[in-house]
């Protein structure tokens, strides 16, 4: 149990200073700044405490907003993914999801992509609606939506396999 | 009572989520309405002294890049004083100055989201005030919004929020210069009268009407033009001078007068 607490401080420092000085800085193709760190969502433990998870949630979030002074987009785009979090899985693995040992070594490889793009679509989208906040930019929305959604999903599933852990 | 509390208990978690969601969405709200957050905004030190590290080791990369401009200014000012006729180099003296220059270094630029803040290395130390205008070698870049100690922000021209008074080069026809968030190398120019002669290619400069910017500051070049929804206005798109995903060295402006305009004004309008 310590442990997998020391693992995860230790991702949340490490995921948020990577976003905020590498992935923010990126500007792929002029608008591309990729949201890696929400593949923090992905790799928390998933029999966790959900109050905890969303308040850890809200708290990587608002440290990123203030770095990238976005105030609160990210806090809000985090809570939803946490809150949201076990429904999606419900959708991407069945009913397999809901038994105790439960383990994403028990998934298949597109099980396990799906869910990932899911975060990363309902993160995208809350996050690039409240950017703007304006209906009239809805094509512009669409644009980022999918352009950053693109690039965060392929990166955070080449992280994934970079950095598996070994026993969640 | 005892139910109530089961139900509350049962949906703890919505709740939750609902109280976290209203933070944000009421932070989020303010910041788009009012001035950028007082307190959750990179100047402060942490975000600040973050941003200082990783801009010291990035700012080696373009060392090559930075100075090549910097001599190109030199070349330009000193062609300026050796041109210049006798009498108009006089001993200065900097308290009759209007416009007071110090210099800083960016230390985080943005340019993608549609309100986009910088952070530069020089604060309230260093004399930096909030309001102060910003400018680059090639032209205007934005206004410090908030001041820390040792950092500051500086809204950025690329911002949905900035609005800035601007005219077309040799006349007096003045706009406002706003950014739809679509292109960071264009920026757009509207309120300029029907009757007024634009040409594609004509430089877009400060106008006066502001006590941020000195008159005639560069900002850009007329790209394309088309006039508004009611005909009687023009829409100018202004391709900026500035690059702005490539910028370091900036200059910050600050009008010496600029607290006399402003009461003056405030006391015109309270009669």
């Amino acid at each position: 149990m310590n442990s997998t607490v020391f693992i995860n401080i230790l991702r949340f420092v490490l995921l948020a200073l990577t976003q905020v000085l590498v992935f923010n800085n990126l500007n792929f193709m002029g608008f591309i700044n990729p949201m890696v760190y929400v593949i923090f969502f992905y790799w928390y433990p998933i029999k966790g405490n959900r109050a905890l998870f969303m308040f850890t949630a809200f708290l990587l979030g608002l440290f990123i907003d203030i770095y990238s002074d976005t105030l609160a987009l990210n806090a809000l785009a985090s809570i939803t993914v946490a809150y949201a979090r076990p429904a999606l899985m419900r959708l991407c693995f069945g009913i397999n999801y809901e038994f105790q040992n439960f383990n994403f070594k028990h998934t298949t490889t597109v099980q396990r992509i799906t869910f990932l793009a899911f975060i990363v679509l309902l993160h995208h989208l809350i996050f690039f609606f409240f950017e703007i906040l304006s209906l009239s930019h809805f094509l512009l929305i669409l644009k980022k939506v999918f352009a950053t959604g693109i690039v965060t999903l392929i990166l955070c599933v080449l992280f994934s396999s970079l950095f598996s852990p070994k026993s969640e | 009572m005892q139910r109530i509390i089961n139900f509350i208990l049962r949906y703890r978690n919505a709740f939750l989520y609902g109280f976290l969601a209203l933070i944000a969405l009421v932070m989020t709200v303010r910041s788009h309405s009012y001035h950028q957050s007082r307190f959750f905004n990179s100047s402060r030190w942490l975000a600040g002294n973050v941003y200082g590290t990783g801009a010291d080791i990035s700012s080696y990369f373009g060392l090559r890049e930075e100075n090549r401009r910097l001599v190109e200014e030199n070349e330009e000012l000193r062609r300026l004083l050796f041109n210049a006729p006798d009498d108009s180099i006089q001993p200065l003296d900097s308290t009759l100055s209007v416009y007071q220059v110090l210099s800083a270094k960016l230390i985080k630029n943005s340019y993608s989201s549609p309100r986009n803040y910088l952070t530069i290395n020089k604060g309230k130390n260093d004399g930096v005030k909030q309001d102060m205008g910003v400018i680059t070698t090639k032209g205007i870049l934005g206004i410090v919004e908030n001041v820390s100690n040792n950092f500051a922000t500086v809204q950025s021209i690329l911002n949905t929020k900035s609005n800035i008074n601007a005219k077309i080069k040799g006349t007096n026809y003045f706009g406002s210069f706003i950014w739809d968030a679509k292109d960071y190398t264009t920026a757009q120019l509207i309120d300029i009268p029907r009757l007024v002669p634009v040409v594609v290619g004509d430089t877009i400069v400060t106008g006066g009407m502001s006590s941020i910017f000195p008159e005639n500051i560069p900002v850009g070049v007329i790209k394309k033009y088309d006039l508004n929804a009611s005909q009687s206005f023009y829409n100018i798109e202004v391709e900026l001078f500035n690059d702005m995903a490539n910028i370091k060295n900036v200059y910050l402006i600050e009008n010496k007068d600029k607290p006399e305009i402003q009461a003056l004004e405030s006391s015109t309008l309270n009669e």
